[in-house]
């Protein structure tokens, strides 16, 4: 209670001194408001951009693996990429065959082409050829009929399932369930329609048309867009599940032990974590910048507490006189510096939050408050108050009262 | 006995040069006297008033403070005595200019570590009985010379100290202003307080019962000249 209620004397005290010198107060907060609203800035906008790119990118779901000819992220020399071999029909059935641990294995090749109904035609749509699992893998959910099943893989049925956008273009109102439509040269029969997926990065996820595999052309003669999706359906088993799947292909691909892969298996988490390393460096940019900036400020709040101290040499002789001890004139000043820093600080949060969020809404992204953000720059700025307001502070509590009540 | 000084010795120190200031200083002041310190300039006066107020230590020789040897104590421990033993009215008042009557009063109990509502309460009930009951939420250059000393007084007399030291309380004051100011020292001392005045005036020295004269650092006389 004690305690409590001498805290609230400081703060009147402080605000007391800096109504004084409005002028003055303001000019030394302003380094600080410029720190925190950098920091505040650019982690707002960063942090709407980031909430926006992670959610997009677990679209891709975490519990597949893509066995590929290149990774996604490639680093370092492209040429030692381009010399592997296509991924082929044949270790796709070795995958197949010998994988325990992969709950559902897809093989996926796809490629360009017009589809036609009647009069429509629409151009340039991804045909996907792979097999009943691929429902699985990479989550296909019909909500016009059905996908199809393990028969209509082996037996080569020329059935197809659409993606929303190739339904909408191709039948308007009409039902496409039964109907024929035209691939390339070979006609399907449309058994299923998937539900709408919507957009990631502006791109949508409902175009397309899904084939079985043995139907699609050239597919088991070593097509060069071969991938095999594998998945588990409990993510703790994922990690296994890599290591199983690089043994079987390097034991097919004969790859002397020491010697690297030379295929990828790709993640969702390596688009994310490669994501993450670049943000997190225009973090640390960012944070530097906001720190120079503070640390200036600071120097700025030391400058003036010396100056202040000294005008009010007289002040504090008075209140040694009457009984404050070194502690309280030390906690009087500390608590004046850091209500200078918070100020600004304060100031900077609501300024860099609403940039911040002006600049998200700009790129049509959702804005919002980070609670963090907030903690970050209200914290700094007190620290930035005590660490600049302690030496004057001690200077003044160090003060003999009976010198610095005869000081004019 | 309230105050009780032995053999007390200040020395200061210019450079390697020693200037000695008190050179052993014997008295006891007992409560509720009210004491006169007199001496010319040089004399040690304004020393001995900073170690009986606690504001600075001896060299030499002990003093005892109600019961407490203050001779020796840290800095803290001499604020903590200052606070709650010793009530300054200096000369030149020593107010916060920026802050009112009232809240310059409240000081000392800020530091005691009094609730706020117990302090207005205190403090406005000691700027009544120095009758300045209408002037709470007056500022120091919005008061006359007299009245700004009246809240000096009212910040002195609010903690209820053991002594009230008043260096040269009318130094600044006018002489029927200081008078008024004098009148209320002997109000305080008819209601039992003790008062130490520090004073190089002879007719302001006479409103005390007892005058000790200083003179080169050492007690020259030290006589009752009124009897109660």
């Amino acid at each position: 209670m004690y305690r409590f209620s001498i805290v609230g004397e400081y703060l009147a005290m402080a605000w007391a001194a800096l109504k004084t010198h409005k002028l003055r107060s303001f000019l030394t907060t302003l380094g600080i408001f410029i720190g925190v609203l950098t920091i505040i800035t650019i982690f707002t906008t960063i942090q709407g951009i980031n909430e926006y790119v992670i959610g997009e990118l677990s679209n891709i779901g975490s519990s597949t693996v893509y066995v590929e000819k290149f990774p996604w992220i490639i680093q370092g020399d492209f040429w030692k990429y381009r010399n592997r071999k296509n991924i082929t029909y044949k270790e796709y059935r070795a995958l197949a065959d010998q994988a325990q641990e992969a709950d559902y294995i897809a093989p996926r090749i796809f490629t360009f082409k017009t589809v036609k109904y009647h009069n429509e035609a629409y151009e340039r749509v991804p045909v996907i050829g792979t097999n009943e699992q691929y429902k699985d893998t990479d989550n296909v959910n019909p909500d016009r009929g059905r996908f199809f099943t393990q028969l209509d893989v082996n037996r080569n049925h020329n059935v197809c399932v659409i993606g929303h956008d190739v339904a909408q273009n191709l039948f308007k109102e009409e039902s496409p369930l039964g109907k024929r439509i035209r691939v390339g040269s070979q006609k399907y029969m449309v058994i299923g329609v998937n539900e709408k997926r919507g957009k990631v990065f502006g791109q949508s996820m409902d175009n397309f048309v899904l084939v079985p595999i043995g139907t699609f052309q050239g597919a088991t003669a070593g097509h060069r867009g071969m991938a095999v999706a594998m998945a588990v359906r409990d993510v703790a088993k994922l990690e296994d599940m890599k290591e199983e799947a690089r043994g079987i292909l390097r034991r097919v691909r004969k790859i002397n032990p020491g010697d690297e892969d030379d295929f990828a298996l790709n993640q969702q988490d390596q688009l994310t974590k490669a994501y993450q390393s670049l943000t997190g460096t225009l973090f640390a940019v960012v944070f530097v910048i906001g720190a120079v900036s503070l640390v200036v400020g600071g120097i700025g709040i030391t400058n003036i507490m010396l100056v202040s101290v000294t005008e009010r040499t007289k002040e504090i002789g008075i209140r040694k006189a009457i009984g404050a001890r070194r502690r309280n004139i030390l906690a009087q000043f500390v608590i004046e510096a850091i209500a200078i820093a918070s100020i600004g600080g304060v100031i900077g949060i609501v300024f860099g939050y609403i940039i911040g969020n002006f600049v998200l809404s700009q790129m049509n992204l959702s804005t919002g408050v980070s609670l963090s953000s907030i903690f970050v720059g209200f914290g700094f700025s007190t620290f930035v108050g005590v660490v600049a307001g302690f030496y004057p502070a001690w200077k003044a509590a160090r003060m003999n009262p009976i010198d610095s009540l005869h000081y004019e | 006995m309230l105050i009780e000084v032995k053999d007390l010795q200040k020395t200061y120190y210019l450079g390697d040069i020693e200037v000695p200031a008190l050179r052993g200083v014997d008295m006891a002041i007992d409560n509720n006297e009210y004491v006169a310190i007199m001496g010319p300039s040089g004399s040690g006066k304004s020393t001995l008033m900073n170690i009986i107020g606690c504001l600075d230590v001896p060299t030499e020789g002990t003093y005892i403070l109600n019961n407490h040897d203050v001779s020796t104590m840290s800095d803290d421990d001499l604020a903590e005595i200052r606070n709650k033993q010793i009530g300054f009215v200096f000369q030149t008042f020593n107010l916060l200019p920026r802050a009112d009557a009232l809240h310059n009063v409240e000081l000392p109990l800020i530091y005691a570590g009094i609730s706020r509502g117990q302090r207005r309460q205190m403090a406005r009930e000691a700027l009544e009985r120095v009758g300045l009951g209408d002037r709470i939420h007056h500022k120091p250059n919005e008061l006359s010379g007299g009245q700004r000393q009246r809240v000096a007084i009212a910040r002195a007399l609010v903690n209820n100290p053991a002594i009230i030291l008043a260096d040269e309380p009318t130094g600044n004051l006018d002489s029927n202003t200081g008078e008024e100011i004098m009148e209320i020292f002997e109000q305080l001392y008819k209601g039992g307080n003790t008062i130490v005045l520090i004073t190089h005036e002879e007719y302001i020295a006479n409103h005390s019962n007892r005058v000790i004269r200083l003179w080169d650092g050492t007690i020259q006389s030290d006589e009752i000249t009124k009897k109660t």
